[in-house]
């Protein structure tokens, strides 16, 4: 029985510390989702915001010295202004223009702030902590990671604050927006303000998993990388459904942490990345709108 | 002014259906081939080795690529690592004493093959859900690259290319060399110039144009889109394989990451889709642009003697890099091509203006 035990151990472990990881991607797709379902655009930049938000925070913390939430808050509301502003500035230009142009310029968007924070901030990496200690804790035998806990945790209370906001007059507006402009501004909904406004709220949502995850790996540009995995994360999920991130998420880390546990020794590292990747390539070919998305039938 | 005409007038089907119709245009282009091949004279050795051979052989990358986003309109975000598979191809097969000729021919059929593979998501998906499964695709491939031995040599290896040998002549020297990529380039070029006057270009744009409207004319989607990835890639592949011999000289998977395949993406974004000019005056913005404002910068700095920290510094180009591709989009989403267009029709009728103007986006 003991040894049932000791051999199911590092699997239960791989599982359980990974569920908490995809959490914590599926912080991070959140705000990809949430972009997508008001405004139909993919955002490719959403992994430098992350970082951005991530740098943001650790700046207000040196060098005003605020304390920890008070600093949260402002980079909040900071990063709110800069999503706000890329819509405005950026992305409602381009409404009309094929597709790929769209994506080249959230790309080129996140190829400038991936060189324009290490620039402004020093690209060596720093240390950044949210106030959790690295200390292990254990459930049962299981050794967990605290940081991870709590990232799950945040994930959670943010996809049913979003649930809540998508029930809220706004949230119906949004919905309203997603579904077509024009009938949107045909009664009277200022189009324009909606996508803004969520904007500003993805904006927000990637400083939160840029300070979270800026206290697992610290802070340099590789936070962008997350991009990816927020990808695979969004997609599996559906790229519209909020709670389909969550689900998607707690899949993408087990799959994920138990598939490298056991791999990377066997090929050398590197298998993380790859199952993400496999993750996006089997969703769209079998199941195009992913596991929870809205789906919109199209012959191709 | 140059032009020496006041629009333009067909007369007979013929003058209609030339690859360039201008015959100012014609003559400049014929220009520009004796000064590309008169190159080595009179190019300062760094110019020609490091600015003029690269941008020659990224011009041929980002048309092989145009040939896909521009014509079939299929997002292909992964393109670089076609290319490392043809590149990779063709090394390993000069290497087990392939001829050179052979061996490029081998390595594009290799890209070919995966390339093919990068559009089966084409099939059933388009727009996002395509650019997203490239680029999930490309990571599948470079850490295929990276991960078989019997590939890259193992794990951080480089790859030795040899001297290519093409039908008897030692591709020894840089000139040489370049002289290799040259002709590549120029046969991309025809190729995509004259594809546009083919049933099979027509098809493409067809296609690319409204998929189900092109069903309805007869056009196979299915094939067209499988033809337009198989052939691009096709194209890709070869270059990759002439930019390992003829510029790297050594292959490592490096130089076909992520960041590679958005490069070649942005260099025929910002060329202009469905250019043929625009793609080279794309690979040389995206490729010598950084470069040359890096240089003005740090010019400008020492000049009016401000300290800006060498981690800046080494930033900038990223951010310039960036900030090209957004500030393009942005202002002329067409691309280079369309600046040059303007420019042409502007002096076509010069200095009369309220001539009827021609679109010729060629």
């Amino acid at each position: 029985m003991t040894e049932i035990y000791a051999r199911l151990a590092y699997p239960a472990e791989l599982a359980a510390n990974g569920a908490l990881l995809g959490l914590m991607y599926a912080l991070v797709a959140l705000g990809i989702v949430l972009v997508y379902k008001s405004s139909a655009v993919a955002n490719l930049a959403h992994g430098s915001l992350v970082m951005l938000g991530a740098f943001v925070t650790w700046a207000i913390t040196t060098h005003l010295r605020f304390p920890l939430a008070l600093a949260l808050t402002a980079a909040v509301l900071v990063m709110a202004v800069v999503g706000a502003g890329i819509e405005r500035l950026a992305l409602r230009r381009m409404v009309g223009q094929p597709l790929i142009m769209i994506l080249m310029l959230t790309l080129g968007l996140e190829i400038m702030l991936r060189g324009l924070a290490p620039a402004i901030w020093g690209a060596s990496s720093r240390p950044f902590s949210i106030g959790i200690s690295q200390d292990p804790f254990f459930v049962g035998p299981l050794l967990i990671n605290r940081v991870y806990l709590a990232g799950g945790a945040l994930a959670l209370v943010l996809m049913l604050l979003l649930m809540l906001l998508f029930h809220t007059r706004l949230g119906v507006v949004l919905r309203a927006v997603s579904d077509d402009y024009v009938a949107s501004w045909s009664v009277g909904i200022s189009v324009e303000r909606a996508i803004g406004l969520t904007w500003a709220i993805a904006g927000g949502l990637a400083t939160l998993a840029g300070a979270v995850w800026a206290s697992v790996q610290g802070i340099d540009w590789t936070l962008s990388l997350l991009l990816l995995k927020a990808l695979a994360v969004a997609i599996l999920g559906g790229l519209d459904s909020i709670g389909g991130a969550v689900v998607a998420g707690l899949l993408v880390g087990v799959l994920e942490s138990v598939i490298s546990g056991y791999l990377d020794p066997l090929v050398g590292g590197g298998t993380k990345e790859v199952v993400a990747a496999v993750v996006i390539l089997l969703t769209i070919l079998f199941k195009p709108h992913g596991l929870f998305g809205r789906e919109i039938i199209e012959r191709v | 002014m140059f032009y020496r005409r006041a629009g333009i007038r067909h007369t007979s089907y013929e003058t209609d259906s030339r690859v360039l119709p201008i015959p100012f245009e014609r003559r400049l282009l014929g220009l520009l081939v004796v000064l590309a091949l008169t190159a080595p004279a009179w190019l300062p050795g760094l110019y020609f080795s490091s600015y003029l051979l690269p941008w020659i052989i990224w011009s041929a990358a980002a048309l092989s690529l145009n040939v896909l986003m521009g014509w079939a309109g299929q997002v292909h975000l992964g393109f670089a690592s076609v290319m490392a598979v043809g590149a990779y191809a063709s090394v390993h097969l000069v290497r087990a004493g392939v001829p050179f000729a052979l061996a490029l021919v081998g390595g594009g059929l290799a890209a070919a093959l995966v390339g093919s593979i990068f559009g089966v998501p084409a099939v059933r998906v388009k727009g996002l859900y395509l650019a997203v499964s490239t680029l999930a695709l490309q990571y599948v491939v470079d850490w295929i690259l990276v991960h078989v031995p019997a590939i890259s040599g193992g794990a951080q290896a480089t790859l030795q290319v040899p001297a290519p040998r093409l039908l008897g002549w030692e591709l020894a020297s840089d000139t040489a060399r370049y002289y290799l990529a040259f002709a590549w380039c120029a046969a991309v070029a025809l190729f995509t110039l004259n594809m546009g006057r083919t049933a099979l270009g027509r098809a493409f744009v067809a296609v690319r144009e409204k998929d189900y409207a092109a069903e309805v004319i007869g056009v196979n989607t299915y094939r067209y889109k499988a033809l337009a990835f198989w052939i691009s890639s096709f194209l890709g592949g070869v270059t990759g394989a002439v930019l390992a011999f003829a510029y790297y000289r050594a292959v490592t998977p490096e130089q076909f990451s992520l960041d590679v395949s958005i490069q070649v993406a942005a260099m025929v974004i910002t060329g202009g889709l469905h250019s043929v000019v625009g793609s080279y005056f794309g690979a040389g913005f995206v490729l010598l642009a950084p470069i040359f404002l890096d240089r003005f910068l740090r010019a400008g700095t020492a000049l009016i003697d401000v300290a800006v920290p060498s981690a800046t510094l080494a930033q900038l180009p990223l951010v310039l890099y960036g900030s090209l591709i957004v500030g393009f989009l942005l202002i002329e989403p067409l691309g280079l091509a369309k600046v040059y267009d303007n420019v042409r029709n502007y002096f076509l009728v010069w200095p009369f203006g309220y001539a009827r103007k021609s679109g010729l986006g060629r």
